[in-house]
């Protein structure tokens, strides 16, 4: 019901059609890691899932956001099932809920600048794809480029205006044995780059 | 809820409408038999998509009509807002423009059709070219970003104007008040069919002998044979439809010429528009006609000269 009205509202809003360029849906396991401009990414890229693969595919999302107002908590939990993880997290691994996730099966989407970029084009990617691809590689990486949603909603804005978005997968990639982690980030960073 | 009542003149008018519909799905459906070569199915493909998307907005504008002004008024507020989408989606607005573009969506937009629904008529035509234009550039320049400044305002400003603005003026026309007992809601059926007729008719004649392009680079499809055809057909109808309206015979064809020749232009300025943007179509809402802007470029254009022309000749 919810999740209904949410697809309605951003799809009146925002568009949020997905465009499988360089492969199709499918339910075999995957990472998704796309570029990171709004808080609108995780929405777009979960309307831009066909229906039956939106349980099974999680958007991890950063708690210190989601996981604040009681609102925000239900949707990011009950609707779209996100994995919550603490960016700030001292001590504990804050990849630790992701390798759960992936361990019971589930594909991930994620975005590895970690944070929103001002910039159309990503910034350098942290380190957690790597460790991840590392640990699950059998999970095929797909990258995703979100176009227009920085003018849609801007960092440091409230409320969207309605600008069609639209997320377009690529060319599933995989670690390469014995591939150093930058190279492998850079490789990541420029196939999200190529769609833009 | 009851349902209103139909004038016969309406059940008239939209028979024709069904029947030219009709009429068209079956030359679709046979020439889908009759064509063998590649390009000729691919042709026939994309007609057939258009008629069926025709027959889905000529329901979509019936239902309007039949519940009469509020529901009309609602259905081409839609159509701007989805027009203004497409406009502002393809046009590269800044990230720091999110104030004015906000203004042009949550405030202009509801503000210009309600402005219809109360019958302000004199502020409808200043809203968007004087305020509206007055504030967008104060919202943009608040955030102090100076690169771009005066195409970042005009391309805000544009699309307001086309989308919100011009098309408005289609549903304005309910607001005039006619000599004798004409109803003006006629008039835009009157509007609506000369501009759309010209496009299809133009599109037709245009692949039966079109020969000569008028503006290759703008629009390829545009050719001097499928404008004339087309254009002195839909000035027929409309002259055939002056009963409908308040004019004499001539004064209908001579207002659906200057429908015809507006909306020409209108789809070859919106044609250069979205070029220059890098796009063929403004996008992917109508399956064969490509974005809601794409059916709309002639409306733009031909509303507001129509609108002023029936009241500066005809309204009391």
């Amino acid at each position: 019901m919810i999740a209904a009205l949410l697809i309605g509202l951003t799809r009146f809003l925002v568009g949020g059609s997905g465009q499988w360029l360089g492969c199709a849906p499918s339910a075999r396991q995957r990472i998704y890691f796309a570029n990171h401009s709004s808080h609108l990414d995780t929405l777009i890229l979960w309307a831009a899932m066909p229906p039956d693969l939106r349980r099974r595919v999680r958007p991890v999302a950063a708690a210190d956001y989601w996981g604040k107002g009681a609102v925000q908590r239900h949707i990011a939990l009950k609707v779209l099932n996100a994995v919550l993880i603490e960016r700030n997290a001292r001590g504990s691994d804050p990849l630790e809920p992701l390798r759960d996730a992936l361990a019971a099966g589930d594909s991930l989407i994620i975005f590895p600048e970690g944070t929103r970029a001002f910039e159309r084009l990503p910034g350098a990617f942290k380190p957690g794809l790597y460790h991840l691809a590392r640990a699950f590689p059998e999970a095929e990486l797909v990258p995703v480029f979100l176009d227009n949603l920085r003018r849609a909603l801007p960092k440091g804005s409230f409320f969207p205006v309605p600008i069609s978005c639209i997320a377009r997968f690529g060319c599933p990639m995989q670690l390469e044995p014995g591939e150093a982690k930058p190279a492998f980030l850079e490789r990541a960073r420029a196939a999200v780059v190529e769609m833009a | 809820m009851t349902l209103p009542t139909i004038e016969p003149t309406m059940k008239l008018l939209f028979g024709g409408v069904l029947a030219l519909l009709a009429f068209a799905s079956l030359v679709g459906f046979v020439l889908g038999r009759w064509v063998t070569t590649e390009n000729g199915r691919n042709t026939v493909r994309n007609l057939n998509a258009r008629i069926k998307a025709w027959w889905v907005m000529v329901a979509v504008f019936a239902l309007a009509f039949l519940f009469g002004k509020g529901v009309t008024i609602i259905l081409f507020a839609l159509i701007s807002f989805y027009c203004l989408r497409e406009f502002l989606t393809l046009t590269p607005t800044h990230p720091t423009d999110h104030r004015p573009i906000a203004a042009a969506f949550y405030l202009f937009l509801p503000l210009q059709y309600w402005l219809v629904w109360i019958d302000w008529q004199s502020m409808l035509t200043v809203l968007i070219p004087v305020y509206a234009f007055l504030l967008l550039p104060v919202l943009a320049v608040l955030k102090g970003k100076t690169d771009d400044f005066l195409a970042r305002s005009a391309r805000i400003q544009w699309a307001l104007m086309l989308t919100v603005f011009c098309i408005s003026h289609a549903p304005a026309l309910l607001l005039l008040e006619l000599p004798g007992d004409h109803k003006p809601i006629y008039l835009l059926f009157f509007l609506i069919t000369v501009v759309q007729l010209s496009d299809v008719l133009q599109y037709v004649a245009g692949k039966l002998f079109g020969r000569r392009k008028i503006a290759p680079h703008v629009s390829p499809s545009k050719t001097v044979e499928g404008f004339v055809g087309g254009g002195l057909a839909a000035t027929a109808v409309g002259a055939a439809l002056w009963w409908i309206t308040p004019f004499t015979p001539l004064q209908a064809a001579s207002m659906a010429a200057a429908i015809v020749l507006a909306g020409f232009f209108g789809g070859l300025v919106l044609s250069a528009v979205k070029r220059s943007l890098g796009a063929k179509d403004w996008g992917v809402m109508i399956e064969g006609h490509g974005g809601a802007l794409d059916r709309m470029d002639s409306v733009t254009f031909a509303a507001p000269l129509f609108f002023h022309l029936v009241n500066y000749f005809c309204a009391r």
